[in-house]
């Protein structure tokens, strides 16, 4: 599967706090969320990214709290992926059980810039910058979590334990 | 095979003889809990499973710690829907406002976790109850709701790094800064997906107060989770308030380390992070002077008795300056009630600070004293994130229970020696 959007680039250790904001997590509702998405990194942010576009980002992105209105947030801007050089492990968890696939691609990340048009393949590990004719090699999604993707998430995957448990 | 602490944990709960880094297990958890941020997203995500009742009602807690007292309609209807939840399961385990305190120092005080468990929680700070000997960890709100669904959970299993703590502390020099001192070193992502696994002499000098301090910001480096071998202290500590029973594990001298670093505790000094990054670790003494608006003692980092008394030493008599002020929130009612009868409560009021009832409240900017534009706090807790306890350009130190009592007294950032050695004003 192959996705195609502009590329917004952050910078490194981008925390849970600066992507939703502690204070508005009296909420579960994603658009209400995404309205406050990445409000404390940089309030222009949010009106900038559009459907389609994919957040580049550096080292451990996504690191601090558990709250899963991270991923959820983002996922609301209509961000398909995200392609940084690393993730934090609870973030990396949480958006996989949403279904919002992860891209670790350091190269990707020191070679893309903001607003360039950017193809990620996910199953086959490439990333394209269509601005500059850049190709990048990404890690491979570990089949453990192309399954919980293929799932829809671990919903999905806790009914599929079920059933294989009932057989 | 040799194994160290946290692989021992994670190959008994797959009734496996051993487990390697890297695997991923399917793993059955001893105890999983929420709190009313992540519970009602984990309720959501639960009732999407199609399953009548929880895998076990004794094994599940939601602990009420973060918007509590309800700040408002918004956080008021969050707690109502795990409320309606517990009441329609009749789960045992609820701890609403009043009997409430923060969900990680509750639990262990309240013996929910031991040594040898697999313990989780919708709450990165879960990795608090590494200091029993359990492995601990945090997830997101889903990866809960499967866990109270099938008892069990997705585990990678983490290469773990040896930190060996060699002396014993200075005085001023607590299990914060020593941590501190160990994520200033390594980075913020430096135990990413990692266990960090402490050991050594300096450890076998601190109570379980000071333990659970260093336990609990294994996250702050990325660690899946943190961990120390049981001692004497630790069942001292455990064995009054255990509900099961427990099981206690210790590494193999040959098991497989990713690293081993060995740390001089004795050569530590007392530290600060200073903004915005608990990574950004200093000497007090270098950022002395700087002014301070608001200073907070509590948190699951730092909100127990012996900060509290900590606290107290520093503040007994004086008086918190006249442009800075003071919050105090002991975590539990338990360390709220010891606190009083010790006195200590009486010294805080004295001393012109305000106590709150346990809440996570400031620390996430939630409630309960959120910072203005340019306004500056010493705080006891474990992340001083951008906008982490009130405006985008606020400034967040993080520091032990003595130097933010200090800094309250003296409205500028300071070393406890700095209040402690000049006499108490009559």
């Amino acid at each position: 599967m192959t996705i195609r959007g502009k590329a917004h680039k952050l910078g490194h250790h981008v925390d849970t706090d600066v992507i939703i904001p502690a204070r508005y997590l009296v909420t579960n509702d994603p658009a209400e969320l995404a309205r406050h998405c990445f409000e404390d990194l940089d309030p222009t942010l949010r009106a900038r990214i559009r459907p389609g576009d994919i957040i580049v980002a550096g080292e451990n992105f996504g690191q601090g709290s558990s709250r899963e209105h991270a991923p959820i947030a983002i996922k609301a801007l209509g961000v398909p992926c995200i392609v940084a050089s690393s993730f934090a492990r609870i973030f990396y968890r949480n958006a996989f059980n949403i279904g919002l696939p992860l891209v670790e691609s350091a190269d990707a990340y020191a070679g893309i810039e903001d607003g360039h048009e950017i193809d990620v393949d996910l199953s086959a590990g490439r990333i394209d910058d269509h601005s500059t004719g850049g190709t990048f090699v990404s890690t491979p999604i570990p089949d453990f979590m192309q399954r919980l993707l293929d799932a829809g998430g671990i919903v999905g995957y806790v009914h599929a334990q079920r059933a294989q448990r009932k057989q | 095979m040799s194994m160290t602490i946290t692989e021992k944990i994670l190959a008994a709960h797959v009734d496996a003889d051993e487990v390697r880094p890297g695997e991923i297990i399917d793993c059955r958890v001893d105890f999983v809990f929420a709190n009313d941020i992540t519970a009602p997203l984990a309720i959501q995500e639960f009732q999407k499973m199609d399953i009548p009742q929880v895998f076990d009602p004794d094994r599940v807690a939601f602990v009420f710690d973060h918007y509590v007292p309800s700040k408002d309609i918004a956080s008021a209807q969050q707690c109502k829907i795990t409320r309606d939840f517990v009441r329609a399961h009749d789960l045992p385990h609820f701890y609403d406002i009043g009997r409430s305190g923060i969900a990680h120092v509750l639990l262990a005080e309240e013996g929910f976790v031991g040594p040898g468990d697999v313990f989780v929680g919708a709450d990165s700070h879960t990795c608090n109850q590494g200091a029993l000997g359990a492995f601990a960890t945090g997830v997101g709100s889903s990866d809960l709701a499967a866990a109270m669904a099938l008892g069990r959970l997705w585990l990678r299993v983490p290469e773990t790094v040896k930190y060996v703590l060699r002396g014993k502390l200075q005085p001023w020099v607590t299990g914060k800064d020593l941590i501190l001192a160990i994520i200033g070193r390594i980075g913020v992502d430096g135990a990413r997906y990692g266990a960090m696994e402490f050991a050594g002499e300096a450890l076998a000098h601190l109570s379980m107060d000071e333990r659970f301090s260093i336990t609990n910001m294994a996250v702050e480096a990325g660690a899946k989770n943190g961990i120390m071998e049981p001692d004497d202290v630790t069942l001292a500590w455990f064995r009054p308030r255990a509900r099961r029973s427990s099981a206690m594990y210790r590494s193999d001298p040959d098991a497989n380390y990713a690293d081993v670093r060995d740390i001089d505790a004795s050569a530590l000094e007392t530290v600060v992070s200073v903004p915005s990054s608990p990574g950004n670790v200093v000497p007090v003494r270098e950022v002395a002077g700087v002014k301070v608006d608001q200073c907070f003692i509590g948190t699951c980092t730092n909100g127990r008795i012996e900060d509290l008394r900590m606290a107290a030493t520093v503040l007994a008599g004086r008086k918190v300056h006249a442009e800075t002020r003071l919050l105090v929130i002991p975590a539990t009612p338990r360390i709220y009630r010891q606190a009083l009868e010790e006195g200590l409560i009486q010294i805080f009021l004295d001393a012109g600070g305000a106590i709150s009832t346990s809440t996570c409240g400031p620390c996430i900017g939630g409630h309960m004293g959120v910072l203005a534009e340019g306004e500056v706090c010493v705080s006891t807790s474990s992340r001083n994130f951008i906008g982490r306890m009130g405006h985008r350009q606020s400034q967040v130190y993080l520091s032990n229970a003595g130097v933010a009592a200090a800094s309250a007294v003296l409205g500028r950032l300071a070393h406890p020696d700095e209040v402690v050695r000049a006499p108490v004003p009559v």
